[in-house]
């Protein structure tokens, strides 16, 4: 371990699953394929999930099943899961991860502009840019390690942003971006004269909704997200694959010991180029999709914030688990826009049954907190899972679920010895 | 002709000439050992041989090719595997995981894409990488995270994934190095199985005069960067211009 010891991430480690579990379902163990179910399940269920509050009820701004949300919430997890590839198996930290997202995104409307407006070719087009673009970054950035490593990334994804947004302008259309236009005529896609293009999947358009209302209760069905959905489910299981792939192995072997790996008649350098590789285009099929679901594009999309943003998601999560990113994009993007939703007035109408000035004093504590002040929030909740549960939120449910099945076993068995 | 032939060999760190006209020649299928005091130039030597420096003039010939200007995963590809004073092994991964890596390199080279690929089909290296284990007593331990191993463990795991490779040359730098004594001996009855059991040629970097008499068939002294003498080792344990080399040292 010498100058790998800077990229070592925050979580600790973990014996990881043996490799010579046996295979079953789609050539997954048993124990990934459950976990990969249970995320079908969950996202195919989302739009009822995200909404346990019937409409007009004072808890109904927690709901989180409108289709905006939950496409984004899909669509971060794709971009987090790739980030993970990087980070979580290589420790390679990436700070410039926004600049494929927005490669793919200016691909994907280009395509839509110029070609057609079906999503399809868009967003191949949009892996395909983003992952050559990755590669010629990769090659310049991975000549250095840890920190220099995540400085090179930052600086790539800082001048992708100044290209975008001035100097680029004929290509990015600059500060105000991309959209598309009643002038736009893509040759392949037969539209009125004057009409405005709609992304589509195969005639579907993105925005159609089915909407289902439950007494109190309104569930939202949304094309545009069960499409991101599936997409990211595609993801996710190609990413176990390749977690428990020889190349994932060697990924890891790369963060533990690029030393030992050398002297192993290894070449580090292609494993964790082609890693780079795979996670850039992750980011741009996340960067074609939003496209995609919202047909238009600005620079502020590869600002260093946004590439910030990921790494915080794969951290809260937990760094090199499966799951983990999914759910750190999951609860960043939740925060974002239900915390930020919450106002003053909001606020004194949940205090309204304690005393005048007591009222105002806890609405003045709390107010910092909400609205335009949900990144302190965050921060906070940042902060604590770092400090208490360094393995993100997946270890907080292993730990919940550890003491659960360790309480099961001593009610169980109380002749036997009790669990260790 | 020795299977690595090592020929007028320089190394200078400035002002300090590190190794000085050394000649070294490695006979196929014996246990060579490189011993001097400190400072005397050994891990530069050794460095030399993997591919870590380059000197500055001299020859390395290894089965016939020379080393020089490869980078140590081709040099290990040519069939040199080194053990390190600290064991150098990848503790994040598994026993068995830390075996089926040197495993891979031996059959698929420096790199291959094998990122939708299941260990499901890959019997042959299991088996392989398993027989390793049991070779070296560790077969209950491969599903243990090598990291919470103990430090003689972790040296025979190294060992292991070094041998897995099938190395033409297997290079030991100083691998008793902090060792208590039983420790020590338990390392040299290991190398000692391993020569026994398959043909292979290993050079030893050594200190511990024990280690080196228990094992070597032929002994190079260096001091201050060059040959001192080479010869068997009965001969060496007499000879006066080792013992000045050692006792001169120790008396200053």
């Amino acid at each position: 371990m010498t100058e790998q010891a800077t990229n070592t991430p925050i979580a600790k480690p973990k014996a990881p699953p043996s490799i010579v579990a046996s295979t079953g379902f789609l050539g997954l163990n048993r124990k990934d394929a459950t976990l990969l179910a249970l995320v079908v399940v969950l996202t195919m269920l989302a739009p009822f999930i995200l909404n346990p509050f019937p409409e007009g009820s004072g808890m109904a701004q927690f709901n989180a099943g409108y289709p905006d949300l939950m496409q984004r919430f899909v669509i971060f997890g794709i971009f987090a899961i790739g980030f993970n590839i990087l980070f979580g198996l290589t420790g390679y930290l990436s700070f410039g991860h926004a600049a494929f997202l927005g490669v793919g995104s200016y691909a994907a409307i280009w395509m839509m502009k110029l070609v057609t407006l079906n999503i399809i070719p868009a967003i191949i087009l949009s892996i395909i840019f983003a992952g050559l673009f990755a590669l010629l970054v990769g090659f310049i950035c991975l000549r250095r390690s840890g920190i220099y490593f995540s400085i090179l990334t930052l600086a790539f994804a800082q001048m992708s942003y100044a290209l975008a947004y001035s100097v680029l302008t004929p290509i990015t259309g600059g500060e105000t971006g991309l959209q598309i236009k009643a002038t736009d005529r893509p040759i392949l896609s037969g539209l009125e004269p004057g009409e405005i293009g709609r992304a589509n999947f195969f005639g579907i358009d993105m925005r159609t909704s089915y909407e289902l209302s439950l007494g109190d209760w309104l569930f939202t069905f949304n094309a545009g997200y069960y499409i991101a959905a599936v997409v990211m489910l595609l993801s996710f299981y190609l990413s176990i694959r390749i977690f428990r792939s020889p190349f994932g192995m060697m990924l890891r072997a790369v963060k533990s010991n690029q030393q030992r790996m050398s002297y192993t008649g290894l070449n580090s350098k292609p494993y964790t180029l082609a890693a780079f590789v795979i996670s850039g285009m992750y980011a741009g099929l996340a960067g074609g999709l939003m496209v995609a679901m919202d047909t238009q594009v600005g620079p502020e999309r590869m600002f260093w914030t946004a590439s910030g943003e990921v790494v915080l998601m794969a951290i809260l999560g937990g760094v090199g688990t499966l799951i983990g990113p999914v759910l750190g994009a999951g609860m960043i993007k939740y925060m974002e826009n239900i915390i930020s939703k919450i106002n003053e007035t909001i606020l004194h109408q949940w205090f309204a049954f304690l005393p005048d000035g007591l009222e105002d004093f806890v609405v003045s504590m709390i107010y910092p907190f909400i609205g335009k002040g949900w990144h302190l929030t965050l921060g906070i909740v940042f902060m604590l899972v770092v400090i208490f549960l360094p393995g993100g939120l997946v270890e907080g449910g292993q730990k919940i679920a550890g003491l659960f099945r360790r309480k099961a076993k001593t009610d169980d068995t109380p002749s036997k010895t009790p669990a260790e | 002709m020795g299977i690595l032939e090592v020929k007028g060999v320089n190394k200078r760190f400035g002002g300090l000439q590190a190794l000085g006209d050394v000649n070294l020649s490695v006979q196929e299928n014996t246990v060579h050992a490189i011993i001097g005091p400190n400072g005397a130039g050994k891990s530069t030597l050794l460095n030399c041989l993997v591919g870590k420096l380059i000197p500055d003039t001299g020859s390395v010939m290894f089965d016939g090719q020379s080393v020089l200007g490869r980078k140590p995963h081709q040099i290990n590809q040519m069939g040199i595997s080194r053990v390190f004073q600290t064991p150098e092994i990848f503790s994040d991964l598994t026993v068995l995981e830390n075996i089926m890596i040197p495993c891979f390199a031996k059959r698929d080279g420096a790199f291959r894409m094998h990122a939708l690929e299941s260990f499901a089909h890959e019997k042959e290296l299991l088996e392989k990488a398993e027989a390793m284990l049991a070779d070296v007593n560790m077969l209950d331990k491969r599903h243990m995270h090598s990291a919470s191993m103990s430090r003689g463990d972790k040296r025979r795991l190294e060992m292991a994934m070094c041998l897995v490779q099938e190395p033409k040359l297997l290079l030991l730098d100083e691998p008793t190095a902090g060792m208590a004594r039983a420790d020590t001996n338990n390392t040299i009855d290991l190398l000692k199985e391993i020569k026994e059991k398959r043909d292979i040629t290993m050079c030893i970097i050594e200190h511990d005069m024990h280690v080196v008499f228990s094992l070597a068939e032929r002994i190079t002294v260096l001091a201050q960067g060059r040959p001192l003498v080479e010869d068997v080792p009965e001969n060496i344990k007499g000879n006066p211009k080792v013992q000045e080399a050692y006792l001169g040292e120790a008396a200053a």
